[in-house]
């Protein structure tokens, strides 16, 4: 019987959750294969130096060491991947980018003599002028870390990149539209401020992996990546294989947050295999993965001009980013930051310019939230600013500019559809806004909107088996978020079984149908409709066959609550209508979903995933820690499918975006990364949890998704930053113009004869 | 390589052989054992994924050596369970979604038990000064408090 009542819309367990906490369930890392060797690459040391040469043989030497690789031995290869330009090399091509980048890789059949080996690795090297920041690469006679013109990752994308560069600027957007001179001119005030993102480091805490053989048979591998179809063309064009002869597997990760997007190891990992016969693994620990991707700092400058009411007449904004040696995903974190950082405004009067530059840094590429936390800080510290020149409640101030529901945030795009302005008193009734703070105590609140759910291209497969039970095929991939139970909630609901008799089967190249991406929140929206489309495709499929076993016409045929309904003859099960059809007892059906920019989908983005925060914080003011008394989210998800995933989705990412605010930051001196460790890379511990955390969902079933879903997962990290700048201004009356706002930073705002990092207000 | 031999009981299981000297436990259980529940990442005993217990006491397997685990007794992830049936803290992870990537998973279910085994009622403060040496980057952490609060209810309960 299949009458289970609803699967949508109930906080059903995690199907994975078993597994998780017996030990049994299997990521990348614990995958193992007979005859396996390990790889560990040999780091660069200097940030910015030419390879003049690399001593192997004391490394060949090292017992069970089989074979060192460097760039040189890649001539038959392409030996670079990049899905936008195809600038990153697998290991450094004649001169080394960032300290920390791979120069070569020892293979050996134990991972303790792939480290011997890799310690007795001699590298040569020249150096040349680093250029440890933004100030530095874009002197005029700086030299260029690209001199080079390079192929384009992926033709999607080829209007987004310049190739010819006659400077270190890796990337330039501009947008915007109306006369923000003349509204300047005219304003009744006008308001700026520039505020400072830090380079961030993701920490997933399984460290990048990848299992790689190479043989007759085509590349396979085993890896972390939240992307495997991605990864599988970077590999592609490596080897020169058609895509067919690429199989990339994600097994469950073990955290991503956009940090695993795109390709990391695999490619060090298949030249190994390639290169010795055998399969290789290569697993970095938190150390070494420090060194492979990280978020983009951001100095952002906005200048606001209002009108004496506080309406917005005009925002100008100026975005410089460091995004570090390589292209990555810088392009498109450049493109969002700036589609992100003037908010859910009605802006009649708006221009922003962005560049990001190559530096001799760790590339930068995705992050949760993807430019939207390093424009908002700006953006939304800029309003708070502006409330207090104009003497208007900052809640008041934002309600009066704030786009409506259905309202256009950007021309052309998908109107809002969120309610902001009602999230908003959500966030204010939670963190009894009206109560005025004591001594040492501040409160602050912020929004946000981000263009998410990137591109929508998915495809899906639902198998009716004939048991009646279901498998569902996805290319996406399980990274935490809950993808496997909300898919499984889908296809039961749709399908009308029971969700024990569905298994979601994902993120295999060589099995899965095609998923572009496991980002920007957007499988419960995008996969989640592909998923009913091939629901719906198998159960059109199941009523013609019940028509034909009955001998009716198929038009007759209905089917409600897991079963086929045929005039005259009854109800059918499923397994019965596929057993009947083929004859033999057995046999299945598939149906087929399909997901593209079309019909509902036509605009973009297929939705605004919106977030509004709060925070109450209070400051010791001995040693200016910033305790969180109260922690206040909206997730205004349209409706929750799971409302516990949903949670957990926002409570992690608001976590994440308190230790941005924090915390965390990769410090680099001229070059040199000096905490590329976790004791000293300091994330939120569970000592820093809120003392008080109110998560609200807000369902309003206004999304594009199934049963009008909308994507979760970044929204309540993005306005964090800005939330937590503006609670510590108003605590300690003086306004910070970076994060983190570590004890120390905060301590030095508030004994200001001593100190730097703020302006006095 | 240089090698010892050791004598150990893992979950209940004796193991008589000889390890690598430079082995770390972590590796032993893992590479040697195949119970790749215990997980690796930062290797410098901070994030806590790796924890395991050794005669009870909770251990850092990233960089004990297999070698310390000689004449001792074991107990991973693995162990925790009583055949199917999950011991308290696991339900109780499993009913506050508590576990989300579940790579740390491990770590907290094998602290959290050495904690209620000494503490069986531990504060919300206890419960965060026993865990502060173990990182979640998913869950923020109050379901994990809280798995751990009503897995010790359900204890009294009985
Ligand atoms: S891996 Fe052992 S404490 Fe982090
Ligand atoms: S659940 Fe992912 S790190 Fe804790």
């Amino acid at each position: 019987m299949n009458s289970q009542s609803e699967s949508i819309g109930a906080s059903l367990p995690r199907s994975d959750g078993r597994s998780k906490v017996t030990g049994a369930a299997r990521y990348a890392v614990d995958h193992v294969v007979p005859d396996m060797l390990h790889g560990v690459a040999v780091r660069s040391t200097r940030a910015h130096a030419a390879i003049d040469g690399i001593g192997t043989d004391d490394a060949l030497a090292v017992p069970g060491v089989v074979a060192v690789l460097t760039s040189e031995d890649l001539a038959d290869l392409f030996p670079r991947y990049g899905h936008l330009v195809a600038d990153h090399p697998i290991m450094a091509i004649e001169k080394t980018n960032y300290m920390g980048e791979p120069v070569a890789l020892v293979v050996a059949e134990t991972i303790h003599a792939a480290h011997d080996g890799a310690d007795a690795v001699v590298v040569r090297y020249t150096d040349l002028p680093v250029l440890a920041d933004v100030a530095s690469a874009m002197e005029p006679d700086a030299p260029l870390i690209h001199p080079t013109a390079y192929p384009v990752g992926d033709a999607a994308f080829e209007e987004a990149i310049t190739d010819e560069r006659e400077d270190n600027v890796a990337h330039e957007v501009s947008l915007g539209w109306g006369d923000v001179e003349s509204a300047f001119a005219e304003a009744a005030a006008t308001v700026e401020t520039t505020a400072q993102y830090p380079k961030l480091y993701a920490y997933a805490m399984e460290p990048y992996n990848a299992l790689a053989s190479v043989t007759d048979d085509g590349v396979d591998v085993v890896t972390t990546a939240q992307h495997p179809f991605m990864v599988r063309d970077d590999l592609a064009r490596i080897f020169g294989e058609p895509l067919s002869r690429v199989r990339v597997r994600s097994p469950l990760l073990g955290g991503g947050y956009g940090s695993k997007s795109y390709t990391k190891v695999e490619p060090l990992a298949a030249v190994g295999a390639w290169a010795t016969g055998r399969p290789v693994k290569v697993a970095l620990n938190a150390e070494e993965a420090i060194f492979t991707t990280r978020a983009d700092s951001a100095v952002i400058t906005v200048r606001s001009a209002f009108d004496a009411e506080g309406r917005i007449t005009a925002r100008d904004f100026d975005i410089v980013m460091d995004t570090g040696a390589y292209t990555d995903n810088g392009t498109l974190v450049l493109a969002k930051c700036a589609n992100r950082c003037f908010g859910p405004y009605n802006i009649p009067n708006l221009r922003v310019r962005g560049r990001a530059v190559f530096t001799n840094t760790v590339s930068s590429s995705s992050y949760r939230g993807f430019g939207a936390p390093q424009g908002n800080l700006a953006g939304e510290m800029n309003l708070d600013q502006a409330a207090e020149k104009l003497g208007i409640d900052p809640i008041e101030l934002r309600k009066l500019n704030l786009v409506a529901p259905g309202g256009t945030i950007l021309p052309g795009k998908r109107g809002l559809d969120a309610d902001l302005a009602s999230d908003l008193d959500m966030v204010s009734e939670a963190l009894e806004w009206d109560t005025p703070d004591s001594e040492f105590t501040g409160t602050g609140v912020g929004v946000s909107a981000s263009d998410a759910g990137a591109y929508p291209v998915s495809t899906a497969q639902v198998r009716v088996l004939f048991d009646g039970s279901v498998l569902v095929m996805s290319g996406s991939t399980e990274m935490g978020q809950g993808s496997r139970t909300v898919l499984a909630q889908i296809a039961a609901q749709e399908l009308g079984v029971d969700i024990a008799r569905v298994k979601v089967v994902q993120s295999d190249t060589g099995s899965s149908p095609y998923e572009r991406t496991t980002g920007a929140s957007r499988t419960t929206v995008l996969v989640g409709l592909a998923i009913m489309r091939a629901c719906r495709d198998a159960l059109s499929k199941l009523e013609e066959m019940a028509a034909e076993n009955a001998g009716v016409a198929a038009a007759e045929v209905k089917s409600a609550e897991g079963m086929i309904l045929v005039p005259g003859t009854g109800s059918w099960p499923y397994d019965q209508v596929i057993r009947e059809w083929f004859g033999a007892g057995s046999g299945e059906v598939t149906g087929v979903g399909l997901v593209r920019r079309a019909g509902e989908l036509e605009l973009l983005p297929p939705f605004w995933e919106v977030g509004a925060v709060g925070v109450k914080v209070s400051i010791d003011p001995d040693t200016g820690y910033v305790n969180v008394n109260h922690l206040a989210t909206v997730g205004d998800v349209g409706f929750a499918i799971n409302p516990a995933l949903v949670e957990g989705q926002d409570l992690g990412a608001a976590t994440q975006g308190l230790g941005a605010a924090l915390f965390e930051e990769l410090i680099y001196d001229n070059g040199q990364l000096e905490n590329p460790n976790l004791v000293d890379y300091r994330v939120p511990k569970i000592g820093d949890v809120p003392d008080e955390i109110s998560t609200m969902i807000a369902e309003r079933g206004d999304g594009v998704g199934p049963h009008g879903a909308k994507g979760a997962g970044e929204g309540t990290l993005n306005p964090i930053g800005g939330a937590v700048a503006a609670a510590v201004a108003r605590a300690i009356g003086t306004w910070p113009d970076r994060l983190p706002l570590t004890p120390e930073r905060v301590w030095t705002l508030m004994n200001p004869e001593t100190g730097k990092n703020g302006t006095k207000n | 390589m240089a090698r010892v031999e050791i004598n150990t009981v893992v979950n209940g299981y004796a193991y008589s052989g000889s390890v690598q000297s430079r082995w770390t436990a972590a590796e032993f259980i893992r590479d040697e054992l195949g119970l790749t529940g215990t997980k690796t990442s930062c290797e410098m005993e901070v994030c806590g994924v790796c924890s395991i217990l050794v005669d009870g006491v909770p251990v850092s397997a990233c960089t004990a050596l297999a070698s310390d685990l000689d004449n001792k007794s074991v107990v991973t992830v693995e162990g925790l369970a009583d055949g199917d049936e999950l011991s308290a803290l696991q339900q109780a992870f499993l009913d506050r979604f508590a576990a989300q990537c579940g790579f740390c998973t491990s770590g907290f279910l094998v602290m959290a038990t050495a904690l209620l085994e000494s503490n069986p009622h531990p504060t919300s403060e206890e419960i965060t000064h026993y865990l502060e040496g173990n990182i979640c980057r998913c869950t923020g952490y109050r379901p994990i408090i809280e798995a751990v609060q009503l897995a010790a209810e359900r204890a009294d309960g009985e």
